[in-house]
């Protein structure tokens, strides 16, 4: 049988169970909204996924049962004893039709108009009592209550008497409540077995549900196990030649294997909650005449099973969502540059100790307007409440409860059962979900989920005595660093950096980070883990490394939550309790920003109030000739040395010392600037290419977190301008200024024979910082490109308008008013430009930026500071066009 | 000790006016934790140090596969640290849905004491102290402290006030 019909019956025969017992309950509590909703969106879904499977039968059946339950929502019409029994008939047709469908694997023929019109007659309003009666008289639902009475007793046996009022044959009733109190579920099942039709579904057996609750359980007593077959080992060890020996290590493998199954039953993919999305958008989109293109990322990202279950069903209603409300016609996106085929995004990945699923279209974005209109419509705020709102809160009104903004009811959605639901289910997790939309670029839906119960791989290590887990997907490398090794600790003043294969690595003791106090002996060796969090990379110092361990993480207590270095701790298997350590915590503890979802919003909100916020950089501050100390971002600096004077030579009158076997030429900071006369000279390394520069200094000062904010623009060469770092005015030195007088003066002929394939280029740089246009423009003039820089998006589309032409574009991807994305789709979509190859540059390069970079209609994404692979990338991006012309 | 418990509570419905306490003691002060609260008693356990925590946490600590954050309720009351080489008890109790496990020196048995032995707290005691106790009661030879857990377990105010 088709693995979409199998569980479609099993998932069915579920909410159909749960159904039975909610409208009696019902009838109870005619007033409880809760209730009302609950029924109202299981048969929503019952009708929806039978639409998608092609089962108009049951579709038509559920969608009537659902037009009565509407009205009762809506309080058009009161919950009465004969509407819930018309209900309740209307449904074990649907058992019945289902059974036949498990059975022949087709929906029966047959016809289902005489109920169907019941129910319009009970929703139109003039429902009577000979309805009620009739429904008994089915012919094709022999008996349904006794079943339904069998089922609900337990809960509450007494509600069991209005129902049977109308009912013909009281005895089996009358019964069944006694006997199903006794023993549950035998009896329950005994009627069913009885009536044919309505027969234990076979596939629903064929998979066991278990609780959670039962799992969990299990893993505690496996933790248990664990323990007492560690302590057996080691009261073993202490014993030679025991003959327990041979059957101890059966029951250690026994054990593992043993916990790793159950830890596994607790697992799945996210894909097996996708598995069945494709064909529900691919029969939607003809459905409603729609061209959808579903792509699916990260779908082997494991999440614990409870968590999937709870996000199965809003993950379904959003991608219906975005194919029914988010995507337009092919004609309208014709209209409108955009390509007829629409795009659902559904990505998964890991980030932080979080699980994030990101649901984008690129539709036509939430309708502003109207969601204000409902909500004065619907009483949730007034005109002027709206009025002091921002788009961003009153996008947020749709995630209220009946709150649609579908003008027309469809049969896919628009009933308002959806969002409220999504995030009700979502926060009952602990997870968040955020939604940002741009009226004709689409939406884009954010969600959080904590990694509560998901198993991650950690490595173990220890630090004055403490043993810590770090995840390892952040663990880059480990590097093993003694004092008479090649790797050695070194320090900026107070600060460790480590040089790593021509990079100096910034580094965090953990032992200070965490205050854990000195150890007693100095150790001989220590390791450093080098951690990466977005693009930032560091190295964490510890004492000694273990192995890696695949750990359950388990949320810290709510009265840690305050530390932000722990994203949870768990228990590793000899019962130890060990703190997990969060590299964005750390990261964050340095100094260095979170490539977080939220931290870049803040940041984008600043840069959009008055441009003064941005990203912290690492600057190295040094001393070089008069005036003010000098910085230079970090990351541009290859390594730091110090020469020696008399190793330098001249050549065509310039300095240049011999350096790893080769010349390299020395620069002076300004042509004032005289070089010491003997003993050392520290010098900054700038490296691009086979080629390497000095940049001769007084003294290297520290190494400084800050925003960079260039308060005063300098004219002279060499200098980009003046910035208060580290509470000082500082210089800040072109880097690129001195990489140019080095290659003009010693390797211009070499630089222009090696780009003449691109020399006259043209490129257009679109970025809103001063000192990357400064810094970029110089080295992409050395590597014979015709630059133009422009400061912002609108002002490069005004380019285009104004019919400049250029060969490559690069763009930043934060800046105020448009952003690089929004930029990158305006011109992919719209513009003469959409030919012209698009090159994203930003600080943030982790494998989701970029592929929302490149679903924006970037041909390439390159980190900032990264020279060779913008170059690179650019000559690749080039060629490629000639290669397509 | 899970037997005392389990008994307490089965007489705690007989009598109307009583509440059980498991007494507890921490530098010869007696105090009282109301039976239904405690989970466990355990006797010392390996404690996983947690950096950063405010003073009174002590660690976490496997309980049975669950994690258990360990108070200690001689700094929280305070009070100078057991002397070297004696182990204290824990005593396990339920907050919130999470487990926590409060150190002290000695668990003892379950009393069963009537309203008609509640004091206030004087005006006069700690501050400290006043903040975590649900009351006095007066006992034959000795004064019994309420302990409110919940307060025990809320020094969040006061760490940012430090």
């Amino acid at each position: 049988m088709d693995d979409l019909l199998s569980e479609f019956l099993t998932e069915t025969n579920e909410s159909l169970a749960v159904l039975d017992l909610e409208l009696v309950r019902l009838e109870q509590n005619p007033n409880d909204p809760a209730l009302l909703g609950n029924i109202f969106r299981l048969v929503h879904t019952i009708k929806g996924t039978c639409g998608f499977l092609g089962l108009p039968r049951l579709e038509a059946v559920a969608h009537a049962s659902e037009n009565v339950l509407g009205k009762f929502r809506d309080g058009e019409q009161k919950v009465t004893a004969q509407a819930v029994s018309l209900i309740l008939a209307s449904l074990d047709q649907i058992k019945s039709l289902l059974a036949q469908l498990e059975a022949n694997e087709s929906e029966p023929a047959g016809d289902d108009s005489d109920l169907i019109a019941r129910l319009n007659a009970l929703a139109a309003g003039d429902a009577g009592p000979a309805a009620a009666a009739a429904v008994v008289a089915q012919p094709e639902t022999p008996a349904p209550a006794p079943k339904m009475e069998a089922k609900a007793a337990p809960a509450q046996p007494v509600l069991a008497t209005p129902i049977i009022e109308p009912e013909p044959e009281p005895a089996p009733i009358e019964a069944a409540p006694v006997e199903a109190k006794e023993a549950k579920p035998k009896d329950a099942k005994e009627p069913r077995s009885e009536a044919a039709e309505t027969k234990e579904s076979a596939v629903a057996a064929q998979s066991i549900r278990v609780n959670v609750d039962l799992l969990e359980n299990l893993m505690t007593m496996v933790s248990e196990l664990v323990l007492t077959r560690n302590q057996l080992m080691q009261i073993l060890r202490g014993q030679k030649d025991s003959e327990f020996g041979a059957p101890l290590q059966r029951l250690s493998h026994v054990t593992t294997e043993l916990q790793e199954g159950v830890m596994k039953t607790r697992m799945q993919p996210i894909g097996n909650a996708w598995a069945k999305l494709p064909r529900i958008v691919r029969d939607l989109s003809h459905e409603l005449r729609k061209k959808i293109d579903l792509q699916m990322h990260g779908a082997e990202t494991e999440l614990d099973r409870q968590v999937l279950e709870m996000i199965k069903d809003p993950l379904t209603h959003m991608v219906r969502n975005s194919a029914d409300h988010g995507i337009e016609m092919p004609a309208e996106r014709a209209g409108q540059g955009k390509p007829e085929t629409g795009t659902i995004t559904l990505n998964a990945f890991h980030e932080g100790g979080h699980i994030i699923i990101e649901i984008a279209d690129d539709g036509k974005g939430l309708d502003i307007d109207r969601i204000k209109q409902k909500a004065v419509a619907t009483g949730l705020a007034s005109e002027s409440d709206l009025a002091a709102m921002s788009e961003q809160q009153i996008q947020q009104f749709i995630f209220k409860a009946g709150f649609s903004t579908a003008a027309k009811v469809t049969s896919v959605s628009g009933r308002g059962v959806g969002m409220d639901v999504v995030r009700t289910n979502i926060e009952k997790i602990g997870g968040t979900v955020e939604m940002k939309s741009h009226r004709g670029k689409g939406s884009t839906f954010v969600i959080k989920i904590p990694l509560t119960l998901a198993i991650v791989s950690a490595l173990i290590v220890e630090c004055a005595g403490e043993r810590f887990a770090i995840p390892q997907i952040s663990v880059v490398e480990l590097v093993r660093a003694a004092a008479n090794s090649e790797n050695n600790i070194e320090w900026l003043n107070n600060a460790p950096v480590l040089r790593l294969r021509d990079r100096l690595l910034p580094l965090v003791s953990l032992q200070e980070l965490l205050k854990l106090g000195k150890r007693a002996d100095q150790p001989s060796e220590t390791f450093i883990v080098v951690t990466q969090v977005g693009t930032y990379t560091f190295g964490i110092i510890v004492d000694r490394v273990f192995d890696t361990e695949e750990i359950v993480v388990k949320p810290v207590a709510p009265i840690l939550r305050d530390i932000g270095m722990f994203s949870g701790n768990t228990i590793l298997g000899d019962g130890s309790v060990i703190m997990i350590l969060d590299p964005n915590g750390i990261a964050a503890g340095t100094g260095e920003i979170t490539v977080s979802e939220s931290a870049k919003r803040a940041a984008d909100t600043a840069a959009a109030k008055g441009g003064t916020g941005g990203d912290l950089t690492s600057l190295l501050l040094f001393r070089a000739g008069a005036g003010a100390p000098k910085a230079v971002p970090l990351a541009l600096v290859a390594r730091l040395e110090e020469i020696d004077r008399a190793q330098v030579e001249h050549s065509h009158d310039k300095p240049v010392v011999q350096y790893r076997g080769k010349l390299m030429p020395l620069v002076t900071i300004d042509a004032d600037y005289q070089m010491r006369n003997e003993g050392r000279q520290p010098i900054l390394v700038f490296a691009d290419k086979d080629h390497t520069m000095g940049l001769v200094v007084d003294e290297i000062v520290d190494i400084v977190e800050d925003q960079l904010k260039i308060e005063v623009a300098v004219d002279r060469p060499g200098l980009i301008g003046s910035a208060i770092v580290a509470g000082k005015a500082t210089d800040l030195i072109d880097a690129g200024f001195y990489l140019t007088r080095a290659y003009n003066d010693w390797f211009g002929a070499q630089a222009d024979g090696e780009f003449e394939g691109e020399k006259g280029k043209r490129v257009l740089l679109v970025d809103d910082s001063p000192f990357f246009r400064n810094l970029l423009t110089p080295l992409l003039s050395v590597a014979g490109y015709e630059v133009t820089t422009v400061e912002s998006a609108d002002r490069a589309l005004g380019l285009c308008e104004a019919g400049e032409d250029f060969d490559v574009i690069i763009s930043d991807i934060e800046m105020p008013g448009m952003d690089g994305y929004q930029f990158a789709s305006t011109v992919k979509n719209a513009s003469r430009w959409q030919n012209t190859p698009l090159v994203a540059l930003s600080s943030h390069a982790t494998p989701k930026d970029l592929d929302r970079g490149r679903a924006a209609g970037f041909s390439d994404y390159v980190a900032k500071f990264d020279r060779d692979a913008l170059l690179h990338t650019l000559a690749e991006a080039l060629s490629a066009e000639r290669g397509a012309a | 000790m899970s037997r005392d418990i389990s008994e307490a509570r089965g007489k705690s419905a007989a009598a109307d006016d009583h509440s059980e306490f498991v007494s507890i003691t921490v530098a010869g002060q007696l105090f009282g934790i109301p039976v239904l609260q405690v989970q466990d008693v355990l006797g010392p356990q390996r404690i996983t140090r947690i950096p950063l925590a405010p003073p009174e946490i002590a660690g976490s600590l496997n309980l049975r596969g669950r994690i258990v954050t360990a108070i200690d309720l001689r700094t929280r009351l305070r009070l100078p640290p057991l002397p070297e080489g004696q182990a204290g008890m824990s005593i396990v109790v339920d907050y919130g849905g999470e487990l926590y496990s409060v150190i002290v020196d000695q668990v003892g048995e379950v009393l069963s004491l009537g309203a008609g032995t509640v004091e206030r707290n004087p005006a006069t005691l700690d501050p400290i102290w006043r903040e975590v106790s649900g009351g006095i009661h007066r006992l034959d030879k000795t004064l019994l402290i309420v302990l409110d857990v919940a307060r025990v377990l809320d020094f969040s105010a006061r760490v940012e006030a430090a």
